[in-house]
């Protein structure tokens, strides 16, 4: 065995005399568990890939349709109305918001019954009651109702308005949040309401809101799969479309599964991105990005985490 | 810097008249009568619950008081009063009313989301309108004032406690206040810190602003103070100047009090 006193801290130790303290060496435990854990999973994942290897699936079928321009024009109609979707909630959602928290019985008396109809019914009912509207108002602006609404209009008002209840209750709980000494400082200089709460408040709110919003930007995107029932174009009424002609229905309903992975996965990066901007100043060290990770990572191969 | 001029010269800057203020049932201010002279440095002393924060944040509308009169610089805060009768104002004209009194709080209250050099320029650019680059350069000034030149790119969180309370003071001082209100501004630092704040404020005090203190600090009290006001349950126990009171109370509460404090 050799020792290694070149590793030794230099310097006197706490006594005065040099001390020197080996580095341990001691044999780790060893985690059996993870192990047999780690053999089993890996043997159902095996297990299930083979099944559908072998299944009735012909995967050529998904890779033609993959990239199929409609269905790419559905994904990005998709993301279209998800976006649009969430403009729409996040407006209705913050005046909603600031409505529930007014001393005026009547703003916060609307707010709470928007937040109980909307949030209490299912956004398919919603969708099928804007897309039959003109049942009951056969016209609207002088015009044929079905005219109006069309299905993107129907689209964007079940989803938008549905989440607008939703965002309501986000954007409370984050104004909330914020500390009432923030708003007594602002207004002790001077500030008013408005730009107590644009300036002071909201920003600070942003912290508790950015992370469950994304989260519902997350849902939106999967839940606008729905907007097949008013008929808009997005991309499970494409791939509907298709497999309802050459029956590959599995193969299709993956081709599904893909994008809205690619959606997610992408704005699930933009999310990291906008929480680390509304970190400033909350936390005095900003997690690193992924890119700063691997770049602190390449110079400590041989100490994992970084720690020495 | 003594700060905006007074618009009512020989009044006085804070004139409080049997002054009540209740939260429901409790009654937290039984009747405050009290003068505050322009350039003076008044302190307020007392137990906890004694009513001299709410005082303190009365005197700003940031709490309403439910009788009496209490005016700043001859105005009377938070109503108009025509005749016989008081209007209440609207949240504008409180504003308006605010951007002449600063305020330092126990806690600091800095916005966290900006720099120590963006809360300072916060209310000059937001109230006052004043352009950007201007803003900036006199909040500069305003940092290296209180020691604190080298931290301005500093965001609240990267700063001790008494770094932010200094910042809150320039905060304070941007607005050019006439009146400064301190709310017992070293009562949440470590003791080593308390010296800082208190030296800044005591050059404030030498240059001029009225200043009205809650504090605990006695020595501050005795060293700066002209005038000192020991409250008790909601009303004014024993007051006079700080050598006086401190030194010699006549009051039985402020002497258990003091014996307890010094």
């Amino acid at each position: 065995m050799t020792t290694s006193v070149d590793k030794v801290p230099e310097g006197p130790g706490p006594s005065g005399t040099a001390s020197p303290h080996h580095p341990i060496r001691a044999v780790p435990v060893r985690h059996y568990g993870r192990w047999v854990s780690a053999v089993v999973v890996v043997g159902v994942l095996a297990a299930l890939g083979a099944a559908f290897a072998g299944g009735k699936i012909t995967w050529s079928t998904t890779r033609e349709f993959l990239f199929n321009a409609d269905i790419m024009a559905g994904a990005g109609n998709t993301l279209f109305i998800s976006v649009a979707s969430m403009v729409l909630g996040l407006v209705l959602g913050v005046t909603a918001a600031v409505m529930r928290m007014s001393g005026n019985p009547v703003m916060s008396g609307v707010a709470w019954l928007y937040i109980w109809i909307f949030r209490g019914t299912p956004v398919i009912v919603q969708l099928l009651i804007w897309w039959n509207l003109a049942l009951v108002f056969p016209t609207m602006f002088g015009q044929d109702t079905n005219k109006v609404i069309t299905p993107l209009v129907a689209a964007l008002l079940g989803l938008g308005i549905n989440e607008g209840a939703y965002m309501a209750e986000i954007v409370r709980a984050g104004i909330q949040s914020v500390d009432e000494g923030q708003t007594e400082a602002s207004h002790a200089l001077g500030m008013s309401k408005g730009q107590t709460m644009r300036r002071i408040v909201l920003p600070q709110a942003m912290r508790v809101i950015v992370p469950p919003t994304g989260n519902e930007f997350i849902n939106m995107l999967k839940t606008s799969s729905l907007a097949f029932v008013v008929t808009y174009p997005e991309v499970m009424l494409k791939v509907q479309d298709v497999y309802t002609n050459n029956l590959a229905v599995m193969e299709l309903l993956f081709v599904a599964c893909f994008w809205y992975l690619v959606l997610t996965t992408v704005f699930s990066i933009g999310q990291f991105y906008l929480e680390r901007r509304y970190a400033r100043g909350s936390s005095r060290n900003l997690p690193p990005t992924p890119l700063q990770k691997i770049k602190a990572n390449m110079f400590s191969l041989r100490t994992p985490g970084g720690a020495l | 810097m003594a700060g905006n001029l007074s618009k009512n010269p020989g009044a006085p800057m804070v004139k409080a008249e049997d002054v009540h203020k209740s939260f429901g049932h409790l009654q937290v201010l039984k009747g405050i009568d009290l003068e505050v002279r322009p350039r003076e440095v008044f302190c307020l002393i007392g137990p906890s619950g004694s009513g001299k924060s709410t005082f303190l944040r009365c005197i700003n509308h940031l709490e309403k008081i439910n009788a009496g009169r209490l005016w700043v610089d001859g105005e009377l805060v938070g109503y108009r009063q025509k005749g016989d009768k008081l209007y209440e104002m609207k949240d504008s004209e409180i504003a308006v009313q605010r951007r002449d009194i600063g305020m330092v709080f126990q806690r600091f209250n800095l916005f966290p989301h900006m720099t120590a050099v963006e809360n300072v320029m916060e209310a000059p650019v937001r109230v006052k309108g004043q352009g950007k680059a201007e803003a900036r350069e006199r909040a500069q000034q305003l940092l290296e004032r209180v020691g604190l030149g080298d931290k301005a790119g500093s965001y609240p969180s990267q700063l001790s406690g008494g770094q932010q309370q200094r910042v809150a003071i320039a905060r304070a001082l941007a607005m050019e206040p006439k009146l400064m209100l301190f709310d017992e501004p070293t009562s949440a630092l470590d003791p080593e810190l308390v010296g800082d704040v208190l030296d800044v404020m005591r050059q404030l005090a030498e240059e001029g602003m009225t200043m009205v203190v809650v504090t605990h600090e006695m020595g501050f009290a005795r060293e700066v103070g002209d005038a000192l006001v020991f409250m008790d349950g909601g009303v004014v126990v024993e007051s006079g100047h700080p050598r006086d009171v401190l030194t010699d109370p006549q009051h039985e509460r402020t002497k258990a009090f003091l014996s307890k404090v010094l």
